[in-house]
């Protein structure tokens, strides 16, 4: 079985946000793995681990994201993609042509990634990429089973759960509770400086800035202000939860 | 040249989505200042006789695919057909909402029709003939403001339960059009589907939403938040550590890794104020908190604050509300 894994480096989810030129500040800000990709690199080797096979992790960005991809190898995935797009000025299209284009030179069964990074959140790299190489996709997997040809995956839906079967080659987005990542063990980080890391530019795929040129213009970054604290009650509960009813029907008027 | 702005219809249970509604209304607005047509697209089973009713929020046309093969959603009937409207009809923005399906159909959207999209999406805006789109980025820690200058249609999810919905003009009917349902090749088989029976509101679409957390400290506690939920009509949420504490499921997590809900009140309850819970409900339009710790963070943010141990306090709130709601 061989396993890609699409992976994005993001802030630290406890990271504060400042911004410098008009754009978000990575000074001092450590990074890591998203999240959610974590939990698709984890259920990636636990795949491996029952079926035998290798694991692929693919990444765009500069040099920097190496990190993020020698923490996946020092987990237990076996090689690493980088891909320089050469530009700041990326979307989710770009992201997607590029991954899409690094992957189709690969020979693979199952490509898994998060369903959304916890940076710019949008939920659309794995559904482009699966768009763009034709093949089926499953969204917010819980529960992932492979076996020969096909996967069954357990995904969340409004409300509930649904049970999907999709033939593979597919493309599954993790959900949180899919599985616990671990922790790289020393041996694991030891043998991941020895892992294959291969980088990439846009030209060795075939690609050029205008190729993957961002469909999404950004305007203007910006601080939310902050939000201001309220009124706050200390007492005996049957008089401050009074005075919050009422504040809530006669000030706030939501009741 | 691309023209008018639709709308994903979302259907479930038979029933318009809410975010539908706020949808038609934010499309209204802009498509009356750029001179163009709102049309909506609905899919599925049973669902045409939904379709007039939505000129009541400003839809001018319903397209309307109808068929047995869309009863059950799966990403690729529901890509198929409504890429295909999207299509032959060229319209200059298509909006959804950011659910799990209208996020879902979005990103295969997008890629199918060459566009780009903007997710989660709090406001709209037309400036110089152009949609702009306001989004939270970094879980609400910063906020953009994005335009699509040239890609055709102009995609957008935009976050449920934040856009008003204006007051519907009562009787009004949008021109329905039946389109084919070519739902193509599906490759999801759907084996099974299971639901939570819940007489509650669903959590992102939720006017109120009571939460608790760590201080609810254990699994059997949590029917205090409930008895207090139904009087006031809310959705239970949770924060993170309820959830990973294994006393509540994932699916009612508010936060960075759960759920973002924007309710008009927001009762936390035994919540810390973890700044990943922050960013998942920091957006609500009152929120009030109860908490034993006077330091607590989400006295922060909270509106109203009580500080007291939640067991006493949440019974006689609970007994408030049933009061002043009689």
């Amino acid at each position: 079985m061989k396993i890609l894994v699409l992976l994005k480096q993001t802030f630290d989810t406890e990271a504060k946000i400042s911004i410098e030129g008009g754009k978000i500040s990575r000074s001092g800000v450590s990074m890591i793995i998203n999240a959610y990709d974590e939990f698709a690199v984890e259920e990636a080797l636990k795949i491996k681990e029952s079926l035998g096979g290798e694991v692929t992790v693919i990444s765009t960005g500069d040099d920097g994201v190496q990190d993020a991809l020698r923490q996946a190898l020092a987990m237990g995935a076996d090689k690493a993609v980088l891909i320089n797009p050469g530009t700041d000025d990326v979307d989710e299209f770009t992201t997607a042509t590029i991954l899409a284009k690094a992957v189709s030179g690969m020979e693979y069964d199952l490509i898994l990634a998060g369903w959304r990074a916890v940076d710019d959140g949008s939920a659309q790299v794995a559904g482009r990429v699966a768009e763009i190489l034709g093949i089926p996709i499953a969204k917010l997997a819980a529960k992932i089973d492979v076996e020969a040809g096909k996967a069954t995956a357990t995904c969340e839906i409004e409300g509930g759960t649904e049970v999907i079967e999709i033939p593979l080659p597919a493309i599954i987005t993790a959900q949180k509770g899919l599985n616990e990542p671990r922790y790289p063990s020393m041996k694991g980080i030891m043998q991941a400086k020895k892992k294959p890391m291969d980088k990439k530019g846009l030209g060795d795929l075939g690609l050029d800035a205008g190729a993957v040129a961002a469909k999404v213009k950004v305007l203007s970054v910006s601080l939310p202000a902050a939000r201001a604290a309220g009124k706050v009650f200390d007492g005996e509960p049957a008089d401050t939860a009074a005075a919050v009813v009422k504040a809530l029907r006669e000030e706030a008027k939501v009741i | 040249m691309a023209k008018g702005i639709f709308v994903f219809a979302e259907v479930k249970d038979g029933k318009v989505k809410k975010v539908t509604y706020e949808l038609l209304c934010a499309a209204r607005k802009a498509a009356n200042e750029l001179g163009e047509e709102v049309c909506a697209v609905m899919a599925g089973k049973g669902v045409s006789g939904l379709a007039a009713a939505l000129g009541e929020y400003g839809a001018d046309k319903v397209f309307v695919a109808e068929s047995d093969a869309l009863e059950k959603f799966t990403t690729d009937a529901f890509t198929n057909v409504i890429g295909s409207i999207l299509q032959e009809q060229q319209p200059s923005a298509f909006l959804l909402g950011f659910s799990i399906r209208g996020r879902d159909l979005a990103a295969q959207l997008a890629q199918r029709l060459g566009t780009g999209a903007a997710s989660d999406c709090i406001n709209i805006e037309v400036e110089n003939g152009q949609l702009v789109f306001t989004r939270p980025i970094y879980a609400g820690k910063a906020i953009i403001k994005v335009t699509i200058p040239e890609a055709r249609p102009a995609i957008a999810t935009i976050r449920p339960n934040v856009l008003p919905i204006d007051a519907p003009a009562a009787g009004k009917t949008a021109e329905v059009v039946a389109v084919s349902a070519n739902v193509g090749d599906v490759r999801q088989v759907i084996k099974d589907i299971v639901l939570q029976v819940s007489s509650r509101p669903e959590l992102t679409e939720a006017d109120i939403i009571v939460s608790g957390g760590r201080g609810m400290k254990g699994p059997e506690n949590f029917p205090i938040l409930e008895t207090l939920a139904d009087v006031v009509g809310a959705a239970v949420g949770a924060s993170r550590a309820a959830v990973d504490a294994g006393w509540v499921p994932q699916s009612i997590q508010v936060g960075q890794t759960g759920k973002t809900v924007s309710p008009t009140l927001y009762i936390a309850c035994g919540i810390s104020g973890a700044i990943q819970h922050l960013a998942g409900m920091g957006s609500s339009k009152c929120i009030v908190a109860v908490n034993k710790d006077p330091e607590a963070n989400i006295f922060k943010v909270a509106d109203f604050g009580i500080v007291g141990d939640l067991f006493n306090v949440v019974p006689i709130l609970t007994a408030e509300f049933k009061k002043i709601l009689a």
